[in-house]
């Protein structure tokens, strides 16, 4: 007396297939990822209808948080080196090698420059504690005030990179008059044309920009 | 999970000859998915997809040497003044205030929609659009808003501001320093409505 067989099916999967959809997409994510740069402050942009992208290199990159503090950054890791190094040179900071380092390598700088050395050979998680409590770059409205350092940033950083586009990514809350002197800072420099970084929001209908081009036009 | 799947293919026991047991070269792939799956979803968390827009702003040229015949000349009919202040607010009036023996009809709005400053923007497009039509203005007159932002006001106040020239089709406009005149009009308007 022979049971009809019932054929036990495996419950073994095949990954293979799974496995390779896996690493495809892994692979994907890889080459197009490129890191979130750390930013020393938390910035909520506001919103703007602006579709312009901005370009991925030549940035010089101002921030300012919600308390109006002022951050300083620009975006080439060698130009950031030889900007340290004038502005060591100018100033007489007396910088060492390592410190240089830590300023090419590093992100956006807030501490005035005679903060700058104990800045920049303190560990990271130092940094971090200090950028929460910084006062932020020095800034007023004229750049021949010996005050205004973001002047002094800027006019070396454009001197060892001329084609640097200049961004300011300002938190909303940020009472204008820090946005302020930021502008008449550049405009001390002659620079009038600038960016503002902010987030994108959907055209509101029945206005101007929301009709085609073509009508937009005439 | 990860065991190797050594069951080989199908066992005959009838014969008596002893088979050696074939290995299969199947392997568990479950772990290396796991790490796959692992490692996209750490480079989708750190990924930025979407790269930051901007949004490009010409200020006025500003010289010290500038003659006072190179300067660009305002009509007052087609100017449109704003005064950006605290709690988002915006106090607008129309011309430019240039007059001092007759101080312009200042009034107050915000930023909501409908009935907002977009609303007051579009109304004097209009305007200027209907005097251009009539003749009383020239065809290349265009719309100008002056954009003042007060010490109360915020970024975001500004952005925005900005940001309207845009929707509206605004093509002349200029950010301005507020002048003390303009401050004077937004504390007597002001003023003036908290006595409503």
């Amino acid at each position: 007396m022979s049971r009809p067989k019932i054929a036990r099916k495996s419950t073994f999967i095949d990954m293979t297939a799974m496995c390779d959809v896996a690493f495809l997409l892994l692979s994907f994510f890889m080459l197009a990822t490129k890191f979130k740069p750390d930013e020393p402050v938390v910035v909520v942009t506001p919103a703007s209808i602006s579709k312009v992208i901005l370009p991925d290199a030549d940035i010089m990159l101002i921030t300012v948080d919600a308390k109006g503090r002022v951050f300083f950054s620009i975006d080439n890791k060698g130009i950031r080196k030889a900007l340290i190094e004038n502005v060591d040179e100018w100033k007489g900071l007396g910088l060492t090698d390592a410190e240089i380092y830590q300023f090419s390598i590093g992100s956006s700088i807030g501490a005035p420059f005679n903060q700058l050395k104990g800045y920049l050979s303190s560990t990271p998680e130092a940094r971090s504690a200090y950028d929460k409590t910084t006062a932020g770059i020095p800034t007023d409205t004229s750049v021949t005030n010996p005050d205004n350092e973001l002047a002094m940033w800027i006019r070396s950083a454009r001197n060892n990179n001329p084609k640097l586009r200049i961004c300011i990514k300002a938190d909303g809350e940020a009472s204008y008059p820090n946005i302020q002197k930021i502008i008449a800072t550049l405009a001390g420099w002659k620079i009038f044309k600038f960016n503002l970084i902010t987030n994108l929001k959907a055209v509101p209908p029945g206005t101007y920009a929301s009709q085609p081009a073509e009508t937009a036009a005439k | 999970m990860a065991e190797i799947d050594t069951s080989g293919g199908g066992g005959h026991k009838k014969g008596g000859v002893k088979k050696a047991k074939k290995l299969s070269t199947r392997v568990d792939l479950t772990p290396m998915v796991d790490l796959g799956f692992l490692l996209i979803t750490f480079f989708i968390f750190t990924t930025t997809m979407s790269k930051p827009k901007t949004m490009e702003i010409n200020m006025p040229f500003k010289d010290e040497n500038m003659k006072k015949e190179e300067q660009s000349k305002v009509k007052e009919s087609t100017a449109l003044t704003l005064l950006l202040s605290k709690d988002h607010r915006v106090y607008y009036y129309e011309g430019m205030g240039s007059d001092p023996l007759n101080p312009p009809k200042v009034e107050v709005t915000n930023f909501k929609n409908p009935g907002g400053i977009r609303q007051v923007i579009i109304d004097k497009k209009a305007k200027v659009d209907a005097l251009v039509r009539s003749g009383a203005l020239q065809p290349t007159d265009k719309t100008t808003v002056l954009i003042k932002p007060d010490y109360n006001s915020t970024y975001e106040d500004f952005v925005n501001i900005i940001d309207e020239m845009s929707i509206n089709g605004i093509q002349v406009y200029a950010v301005v320093d507020i002048s003390p005149v303009d401050q004077e009009f937004i504390t007597l308007t002001e003023a003036a409505n908290a006595g409503k």
